[in-house]
């Protein structure tokens, strides 16, 4: 018996010990990142390598929004960001519900021919719909990162499956009663789609965020550049200022990983029902 | 239920109501999406390029010639052997790493789960562009701290993301790190929906460990895994950031991918016409391998 136990307690030590590991390993390169924005010019390129600031100092963040003015960029972030979620959530929202709960002609159709669209990749779209912006006067304008964001078929996909639950009795009572159909969207069925929703705009504002190839082949005009884009064209000409591209990683980094750490709940859950796409 | 349904009569204002409901997305969806994909197939069979955009009546019709010519081209065969070096190697790693963590994070004898799930997960949340710049100088050959910890047991120095060899096992590395979080949640969800009596029953069975992981677990997992395959080899074959920041395709252009070669041929030299085949080409290798996670996944079951 007590050896079972003892063994029991020798298994416990090793699943800590490979959590730890991993834990060390996944948190590694974000840890570093930090502390190497912190250091003085050229500590972080001497040998042994510091893992920690000898004396720590802000001046690589001051000589990014100074200097570099990657402020204006941030800000680009955050306006493409903002108006990619909402917009996108209210259309997409809308739509979703139209397909889950709303009887009209054609309603399975058209949601098949959206679904195939499931299937293909988004770089199949980019060379017409760089032509097609180029006619619309939209490239090298913020509107050419965000119209082509303003609706997605995976999104409608989320707000549907989860609207598919709301009781029609609840809303032909509602319909009975008189109220519009937009009423019934407004203070029936966004209530009740509530969590989905919550799930779809951290995603969507972690997805535009993020999102390189797009903005980088929308945009040619610094000012007008995502921090992503402002980023991987500062590591051109800054190669060699290791602690500068650190701080300037973080700041990139940093607003996404609020947002997560605040609303991970809503997140996570949305991805473990097998939800949200990478 | 569904008498009651019929029996409430759909007024014709319903049907205005959600075509007015569907119209802003479909509209976006339509112009946006379906349309250029529908072009960019036409695109493919066109000389367009730089003069093309200086005025489109510069383009002619060229049939299948921007196809032949792809096939023709050691640079396209190159990217199509990244890509799938990276999605075939890669893929599987990422998913072997995410169902360790899983199966380590479902013991019934750790605690804390919920903080070491946060900490595995964080790295897919960050920028991808933000995390492969900080990843160029941990594998630094000289100053990176990989080489560094490498050294302290006894390995020589590796030149990372310098030498053809290394480059795409390094972007590999950096991949799964990143990305196996976001599988290790959904497997944990498929673990969890596996029932506990299956594993009750075994164990007055006297099943080890092993086999219980092979017996049951495993079988249990498979459709998890056959989503995960999947949306993981979507994922894989659309690598671009990371070649594009982290060795601009290089050394030797042994990390081009076909998205990074798409981008050059049709942003950088503006030869659109033969970088939509390449893109169809991308989605009919993605296709393929869908279809064929999805018959394995019939055959097993």
């Amino acid at each position: 018996m007590q050896s079972a136990r003892q063994r029991q307690q020798m298994i416990r030590i090793l699943l800590y010990a490979l959590l730890i590991i991993g834990a060390v390993m996944a948190m590694l390169p974000m840890i570093w990142m930090v502390s190497a924005s912190l250091m003085p010019s050229g500590e972080a390129s001497t040998y042994p390598p510091h893992f920690f600031p000898s004396r720590p100092t802000l001046d690589h963040y001051r000589d990014l929004f100074i200097r570099l003015n990657l402020g204006r960029n941030l800000l680009n972030s955050a306006f493409v960001a903002f108006i990619v979620t909402f917009v996108s959530l209210l259309i997409n929202s809308l739509a979703g519900y139209a397909f889950a709960k709303m009887r009209f002609k054609g309603r399975d159709r058209v949601f098949r021919i959206l679904s195939a669209g499931l299937i293909l990749p988004t770089q199949v779209a980019m060379l017409p719909l760089f032509l097609l912006l180029k006619q619309m006067h939209l490239i090298n304008t913020y509107w050419g990162v965000i119209i082509p964001g303003l609706a997605s078929i995976f999104g409608i996909f989320l707000v549907r499956q989860y609207a598919l639950s709301i009781p029609d009795e609840m809303l032909d009572a509602a319909r009975v009663d008189g109220a519009s159909e937009f009423r019934i969207f407004r203070s029936i069925v966004v209530p009740g789609i509530m969590p989905i929703l919550a799930t779809l705009s951290i995603w969507t504002f972690l997805a535009t965020w993020n999102d390189f190839m797009w903005p980088l082949i929308v945009l040619s005009d610094s000012s007008h550049y995502t921090l992503p884009v402002a980023l991987a064209n500062l590591t051109g000409e800054h190669v060699q200022d290791t602690e500068l591209m650190m701080a300037g990683s973080v700041l990139t980094v940093i607003p996404v990983m609020v947002v997560f750490l605040f609303l991970q709940r809503y997140y996570m859950q949305g991805v473990m029902a097998g939800s949200v796409k990478g | 239920m569904t008498a009651k349904r019929s029996s409430l009569r759909i007024p014709a204002e319903a049907n205005t109501a959600a075509w007015f409901f569907l119209a802003p997305a479909l509209i976006l969806i339509g112009i946006f999406f379906f349309l250029p994909v529908a072009a960019s197939l036409l695109l493919s069979v066109t000389d367009f390029d730089i003069y093309g955009i200086a005025n489109p009546g510069n383009t002619r019709f060229v049939g299948i010639q921007n196809y032949s010519k792809l096939l023709h081209t050691p640079d396209f065969w190159n990217a199509l052997k990244n890509t799938f070096y990276f999605a075939f190697v890669g893929g599987p790693l990422t998913i072997a790493v995410s169902m360790g963590a899983a199966l380590l994070l479902n013991s019934k004898l750790v605690r804390f789960k919920g903080f070491f799930r946060t900490l595995y997960f964080t790295p897919f949340v960050t920028t991808l562009v933000a995390v492969a710049i900080v990843w160029r100088y941990l594998y630094h050959t000289r100053y990176g701290l990989f080489n560094y910890g490498l050294s302290k047991i006894g390995i020589a120095p590796i030149d990372w993301l310098g030498d053809p060899h290394w480059a795409m096992p390094a972007i590999i590395l950096m991949a799964v790190w990143k990305s196996f979080g976001y599988n290790m949640l959904i497997f944990i969800a498929g673990l969890q929906a596996i029932p506990e009596e299956l594993y009750d029953a075994a164990e007055i069975d006297g099943a080890s460990g092993w086999r219980r992981f092979w017996s049951i677990t495993l079988p249990m997992l498979a459709p998890t895994l056959v989503f995960i395959s999947v949306i993981t080899m979507i994922g894989y074959f659309q690598l671009f950031a990371e070649p594009y920041v982290m060795t601009q395709g290089g050394p030797l252009r042994s990390t081009t991918s076909v998205v990074l070669l798409m981008y050059e041929e049709g942003f950088r030299w503006w030869r659109m016409g033969y970088a939509a085949a390449i893109a169809f080409v991308l989605f009919v290798v993605i296709l393929i391998a869908t279809l064929l996670q999805f018959r394995l996944q019939k055959d097993h079951t």
